[in-house]
């Protein structure tokens, strides 16, 4: 190739700051995949979606959850979605904003979902993880605890776990743990 | 004998000034060859890492003398068994400068400017300068950016043959312990980084709950540290892989949680590698995969001979293996593929522009949405985002390209006819009738 560079190295010096293209946004694989996710995305009717960076930036997102059924019925609870430039090589990294009382979900908002760690696979989407996370509110389930003690409440005592994830919607302690209200 | 000047480049010289029959096509031998090479060919190494270290020594030993190296780190005292070319004087100065100095201090004649910053810092002109660029990274994130850089100058000509001198090589290596690989990129004729990703297998990710709850390895209990600890103490703040601080922090608590659990084995150097997923380096493997490199580099640029084609892997865990392997280009690769040329009038709108996509035989697609250089054009779906960008329906996609008259276009939607309708993302090459010749440049001068 050494033909071609010496002779590009020539027109270079000939022809500097002629023709100055400026930086341009690079657009990575990721996020055309992403791209792709999002415009085929088909909510439920108990999830929304927002971009609070606008149309353009796709790559961080917010998914709004408003169970129609089960022990999170009347709850909203929040998601913060943030998708890497490798995307779907690695999965997107999501955290409930929403304090809340769960057992799969800790007070710092880190979600225990097996498609956003350990079983993610590209060819699953951001679909998927959504209805993943509307499921975690239907069935909460106390064998993948990230609340320790509200995984126990929910195996030993059912009728307490409602009782207590009522109070935290509405706003009030849960033990010595305060949560906003969310309904 | 040749009668060239007796050179330090002497057996350089058995290369490059004799011909051969192995050689590459359009190899001229002779000293104008070996000097061709040190005035008119810049190589940029990214990375000064163990790698970067060996592939900027060995390529300033191979007759290269304009020689740059990007890398954003600075010198860590446990960078030094491996990272031969720095001193313990050096902790703490950024890895590019010192490098450089010291290879320069070593080998006359070499000229290594230094680039202390991240590779997203650098404008594209920067990365266009240079005639091959040789990789010596270890994170995925990074080769990809790089390569989706090096592709965005591949241009093709109207039968999908890329043009010969847009094409910018590439030559990766990676090691990670006693494994390595190395590989030639040249766009449009081999796999690109992105056509062969699945080569890279997904990072070990632990269930959160299993690190919450039953940890079982030192690598839980660092995980646990990171993922969960970390939030739960400093509400708010993001962790930073490469702050030593945050770093210490992370070891100190993985070490209490080993404790409590009665876990052996978490180090400090375990905690950044289970951080940072990086598997411990062996100074031997780098020289391993950084020589073929630097020789693949030069017989790319010279033609001295058949260049690796196109993926080598070393595997030293039990016994010795190396193997050859040719993998194939993914046509409809988005990164580096041709894409389908699409010629239109500048008063065409973006409305129009999605209906022909329906029509086009090579496409067939409806449903379609259209994205460009990182902005949204139309959007299908959700409605929210349908919402926002429906009213570029109706003004011209030229418009909305920023008047540039020949570019990429990226757009999804379903592909095909009847019930064997399938969802894809193809890349398209739009080039703009009758403003030919007229550069971007040009046209804002001349409004
Ligand atoms: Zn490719």
């Amino acid at each position: 190739m050494i033909k071609l560079f010496k002779v590009k190295e020539k027109q270079r010096e000939l022809a500097k700051n002629a023709n100055g293209k400026g930086p341009v946004k690079k657009q990575s694989a990721g996020e055309l995949r992403l791209h792709k996710d999002i415009s085929e995305l088909n909510l439920p009717k108990t999830c929304t979606i927002s971009f609070p960076n606008g149309k353009d930036d796709l790559m961080n997102f917010e998914i709004t959850i408003r169970p129609d059924d089960g022990y999170y019925l009347g709850g909203t609870f929040l998601f913060s979605f943030q998708v890497s430039s490798i995307y779907p090589h690695e999965p997107p990294k999501v955290k409930c904003k929403t304090k809340v009382y769960h057992p799969n979900i800790d007070l710092e908002g880190n979600v225990c979902l097996n498609i956003l760690r350990e079983d993610w696979k590209p060819v699953l989407n951001i679909n998927t993880v959504i209805y993943g996370l509307y499921h975690l509110f239907t069935e909460p389930n106390y064998e993948d605890p990230l609340n320790h003690d509200a995984a126990a409440v929910l195996r030993e005592n059912p009728k307490m776990f409602q009782t207590n994830v009522q109070k935290a919607m509405m706003g009030g302690y849960v033990g010595q743990t305060y949560f906003q209200r969310c309904m | 004998m040749t009668a060239a000047t007796p050179s330090r480049s002497r057996d350089l010289d058995k290369l490059l000034l004799r011909p051969g029959h192995l050689v590459g096509p359009n190899f001229e031998p002779g000293p104008e060859l070996r000097e061709d090479i040190k005035e008119y060919v810049k190589v940029l190494v990214v990375g000064a890492g163990g790698l970067g270290c060996e592939l900027l020594k060995d390529l300033a030993l191979s007759g290269f003398r304009n020689l740059d190296v990007i890398d954003m780190d600075r010198i860590e005292v446990t960078n030094l068994n491996r990272q031969f070319l720095f001193r313990l004087e050096d902790v703490g100065k950024p890895k590019a400068e010192v490098a450089a100095k010291r290879v320069m201090e070593r080998v006359g004649g070499v000229n290594i400017m230094s680039h202390f910053c991240r590779i997203e810092d650098k404008p594209l002109d920067f990365y266009s300068d240079f005639s091959i660029i040789v990789l010596g990274l270890d994170s995925i994130e990074a080769r990809s950016y790089i390569n989706a850089v090096a592709c965005s100058f591949l241009e093709y000509d109207t039968d999908d043959n890329p043009r010969e001198e847009t094409v910018k090589p590439m030559v990766d290596g990676g090691t990670e312990g006693f494994k390595g690989h190395a590989r030639i990129i040249m766009p449009g004729t081999t796999p690109c980084f992105e056509c062969t990703i699945w080569l890279f297998p997904p990072q070990v990710k632990f269930p959160l709950c299993t690190l919450a709850e039953t940890p079982r390895t030192a690598a839980h209990c660092i995980e646990y540290a990171h993922l969960i600890k970390w939030d739960e103490v400093h509400s708010g703040k993001t962790f930073d892989p490469d702050n030593p601080e945050h770093m210490q922090w992370v070891y100190s608590e993985a070490v209490k949680r080993a404790e409590l659990f009665g876990i052996p084995g978490v180090t400090y150097s375990l905690t950044q590698g289970v951080v940072k997923n990086i598997i411990p380096a062996i100074a031997s493997t780098n020289a391993i995969i950084s020589a073929a490199c630097a020789l693949e580099t030069l017989k790319i640029i010279s033609g001295c001979s058949r260049t690796l084609t196109n993926y080598l892997t070393y595997n030293g865990v039990e016994g010795l293996h190396t193997k050859v392997t040719e993998f194939v280009r993914d046509r409809e690769c988005l990164v580096c593929g041709p894409g389908v040329l699409i010629e239109l009038d500048t008063s065409i709108t973006l409305r129009k522009f999605i209906d022909l996509l329906e029509g086009h035989p090579g496409l067939l697609l409806s449903r379609v949405s259209v994205t460009h250089r990182g902005k949204n054009l139309y959007m299908q779906a959700p409605p929210v985002l349908e919402e926002m960008t429906r009213s570029n329906l109706d003004v011209p996609l030229f418009d909305l390209m920023d008047k540039i008259p020949k570019d990429i276009v990226h757009v999804n939607g379903m592909a095909g006819k009847g019930d064997k309708k399938q969802s894809c993302l193809r890349k398209l090459r739009v080039v703009f009738n009758g403003i030919d010749g007229v550069t971007d440049v040009d046209m804002a001068g001349g409004a």
